[in-house]
């Protein structure tokens, strides 16, 4: 694997070792069902307790806040269509932003085919929205706000803060989808301000098929998935321990040393933008230079899918990803570079490479230096180039 | 690789040989209402790129997904939509072919340091006495799929490889069985790709390219004589589908001008030749005297003698017997007497 590089830690990331050393007895002897009441089971439940009370740390939740669900797309689903129904008698309007992530945008398309108004926000250039156009577009039948804090394919930061004040004093419900962003910038749901909160673990190095829906106490969000009493009876089935172990496993740690390593991965990152957009000519960043996530870049390149780059990338043992998602569903161009302004041909044509706590300068080096060649080859062969 | 049997074979069969492999879907064509239908093995959809998935898989290669879904609009389905339009009858196949896969596909293969593209198809590229590479129908083969390669450039042709050219659909299919591969007993692919359900008349009213109005089905001296439900659904040499005239009638014309569709006996659908035009020389590099040929007129079409000329860039094709149904946009594709296809081009009209 030593001649494998990944870049693309926001499509997924490795298990740490001290994750998996974590969830193994989970995976083994301590195969109880935490419902149980024998030694077994109470060691089961015991250790899922843990895990909330290091999610809820991690964000500075109360352990009893903290909901387990089985991804961040359950936990947005979750947010967002029990939100919207529990609240059906004080309005059907909801505002959310045109780059969320598909589990929001999805969910909010099948609330407007139940009779609900959907808001869909602009962003500028770089991909933040206008705090003026949120206030602009509340209105007295408002009765949820969802914005990402960071999105998945241009890292962009939203003003969260702000959003969750703005809601707080329109007593507007306020869910944020923070999948990119926990364990990589400092997220607090106090001081943010925010309601309900969405996050996964297999993104700050925990295990996938985890993930967690913060739930503020008071906030009335009836169960989705309908069952057992699990999770104070509010998401059904049997808990996925070793996985909820992992996640509590991943996020202490990843919080714990997120002061030091952003700033590593952050350098590592702005190595990677300076490098790539000095060498390759007629290339642009996309999303904000500073108001981003640590580890990451995206760049399109004139005259050039990005698909094609990950290929001849991916030739060459560097695993990226594009702004387009191509592996077997849509064809489309990518909906966040579209919302920022970009025409058509470059909204196919970017690269995203969101480095993480395994790279190291040398996989920097590495990439910049074959990005070069392979743009130019590519060019070289490309009607619109010429 | 289609997720069929004949290109996974022919992976299967240039790993054998030493080749280095990499496997490619091209993802072409989206539409979620036809889900269903495409899961019972259409050509380029999602369950066709799992199934390909699967198969470079089983065979260890390098897989990738390419997206031509911009390509495969503008190139095949607009023109696709269009023929059918202006009263003609389209073969996308052959539009898809030349413009995708061995102008685009190609394109990106050779821009990723590859050799050659290879491809399921039934048929051969020869090398000719002149120097020229051309493609060699076996005409024995009920699959031979020359027809639809005629417009191969030599530059094509030198970066193709055809690995299943010399074998059957028994053989094929045998080899992915004892490969074990899941796709052997796949049925093959429909007639059209972007329309599963064959039903390309409700796909024109829907594309919204242009008006469908019924209009008169005329004889041949020009008398109305019934009703016709929209041009675009009617091909020259047709039968089924006209109406009761009391005799068997087909489609001899479609006259997108005045909107009708002429009828006739079968007598009256057959022509002496025909004219084609966006020609393509593949075994000759021009055609600088007229000479002998057999001709094709469609896929499904029994090669026929004929004797070729050029003329303004132009093909002008007289059969040594009447041809039935010479059917504007689709293909005439010439070949000599070893099947080498010497030129094809698309018909404008059929001559008297």
């Amino acid at each position: 694997m030593s001649d494998f590089i990944y870049f693309d830690n926001a499509a997924t990331t490795k298990v740490r070792d001290e994750v998996f050393e974590a969830m193994a007895p989970f995976l083994k002897d301590a195969y109880g069902n935490p419902s149980s009441v024998y030694k077994l089971g109470r060691e089961a439940k015991n250790a899922i307790e843990k895990a909330r009370e290091q999610t809820a740390a991690a964000i500075g939740a109360k352990p009893a806040e903290i909901f387990f669900t089985g991804s961040g797309t359950e936990s947005d689903n979750w947010a967002i269509i029990s939100a919207a129904f529990a609240n059906k008698d004080k309005g059907n309007h909801i505002i959310t932003s045109n780059i969320e992530h598909h589990a929001v945008l999805h969910s909010c398309e099948y609330l407007s085919k139940n009779g609900f108004d959907i808001t869909y926000l602009p962003v500028d250039s770089s991909g933040i929205i206008k705090i003026s156009d949120l206030k602009a577009a509340i209105r007295p039948e408002t009765i949820l706000i969802s914005i990402m804090y960071a999105n998945n394919e241009i890292g962009t930061i939203q003003p969260i803060a702000e959003i969750g004040a703005i809601a707080g004093a329109n007593n507007i419900l306020f869910h944020t989808d923070a999948v990119q962003a926990v364990g990589h910038v400092p997220v607090n749901v106090v001081k943010d301000c925010v309601d309900l909160l969405t996050l996964s673990a297999h993104k700050f190095h925990g295990p996938k098929g985890a993930g967690a829906l913060y739930v503020r106490s008071g906030v009335k969000l009836p169960s989705f998935i309908h069952g057992g009493g699990q999770e104070k009876g509010r998401r059904a089935g049997t808990e996925n321990v070793a996985g909820i172990v992992g996640l509590g496993c991943a996020i202490e740690l990843i919080t714990r040393e997120m002061a030091g390593e952003s700033v590593r991965v952050r350098k590592l990152r702005d190595k990677i933008i300076d490098g790539i957009l000095e060498s390759v000519p007629n290339s642009q960043l996309n999303g904000h230079r500073d108001k981003r996530l640590p580890g990451n870049a995206n760049i399109s390149f004139d005259y050039v899918e990005g698909e094609s780059i990950l290929l001849m990338l991916d030739m060459k043992g560097i695993a990226a990803s594009s702004g387009s998602a191509c592996t077997s569903g849509s064809l489309n161009p990518s909906h966040v570079l579209m919302a920022l302004g970009l025409p058509h041909e470059k909204a196919h044509g970017s690269l995203r490479v969101s480095a993480g706590r395994y790279n190291t300068d040398e996989d920097a080096d590495k990439l910049i230096a074959e990005i070069g060649p392979i743009v130019n080859k590519l060019r070289a062969m490309s009607p619109l180039a010429k | 690789m289609s997720g069929g049997v004949d290109s996974s074979v022919a992976a299967y069969i240039l790993k054998e040989q030493g080749y280095e492999v990499i496997g490619a879907t091209m993802r072409i064509w989206q539409d979620e209402d036809y889900c269903d239908i495409e899961n019972q093995g259409g050509c380029c959809g999602i369950e066709a790129v799992e199934d390909a998935r699967k198969v470079a898989a089983a065979l260890d290669i390098p897989f990738y997904v390419l997206n031509f879904a911009d390509e495969f609009k503008k190139k095949v389905i607009d023109y696709f939509v269009d023929e059918y339009l202006r009263g003609r009858t389209p073969n996308p196949c052959i539009a898809c072919n030349r413009y995708i896969k061995w102008e685009s596909f190609l394109s990106k293969a050779l821009s990723f340091d590859a050799g050659y593209i290879a491809t399921g198809h039934y048929a051969k590229i020869s090398q000719l006495d002149n120097g020229r590479l051309a493609i060699c129908a076996d005409f024995s083969n009920p699959k031979d799929q020359s027809y639809a390669l005629y417009n191969l450039t030599q530059h094509q042709l030198k970066h193709t490889l055809m690995p299943i050219s010399d074998m059957n659909k028994d053989e094929v299919r045998k080899i992915a069985a004892n490969l074990g591969l899941s796709t052997a007993n796949k049925p093959d692919s429909q007639e059209i790709c972007f329309i599963p359900d064959d039903d390309y008349g409700a796909f024109l009213e829907k594309s919204g390219r242009g008006l469908i109005e019924p209009g008169n089905f005329i004889n041949e001296a020009g008398e109305i004589i019934g009703r016709h439900k929209g041009f675009i659904y009617y091909t020259i040499g047709q039968r089924k589908g006209l109406g009761a005239f009391g005799k068997p009638m087909f489609v001899r014309h479609i006259n997108t001008a005045d909107n009708t569709v002429m009828l006739s006996d079968n007598e009256g659908v057959y022509s002496n030749g025909l004219i084609a035009s966006d020609v393509n020389f593949m075994g000759e590099d021009g055609l600088f005297a007229p000479r002998e040929a057999l001709g094709k007129i469609r896929y499904a079409h029994k090669p026929a003698k004929c004797r070729l000329r050029v003329e303004n860039n132009k093909i002008i094709c007289r059969f040594d017997e009447k041809q039935r149904a010479i059917t504007p946009g689709q293909s005439a594709v010439f070949y000599d007497l070893m099947g080498n296809i010497i030129c094809g081009g698309v018909v404008d009209s059929a001559v008297e």
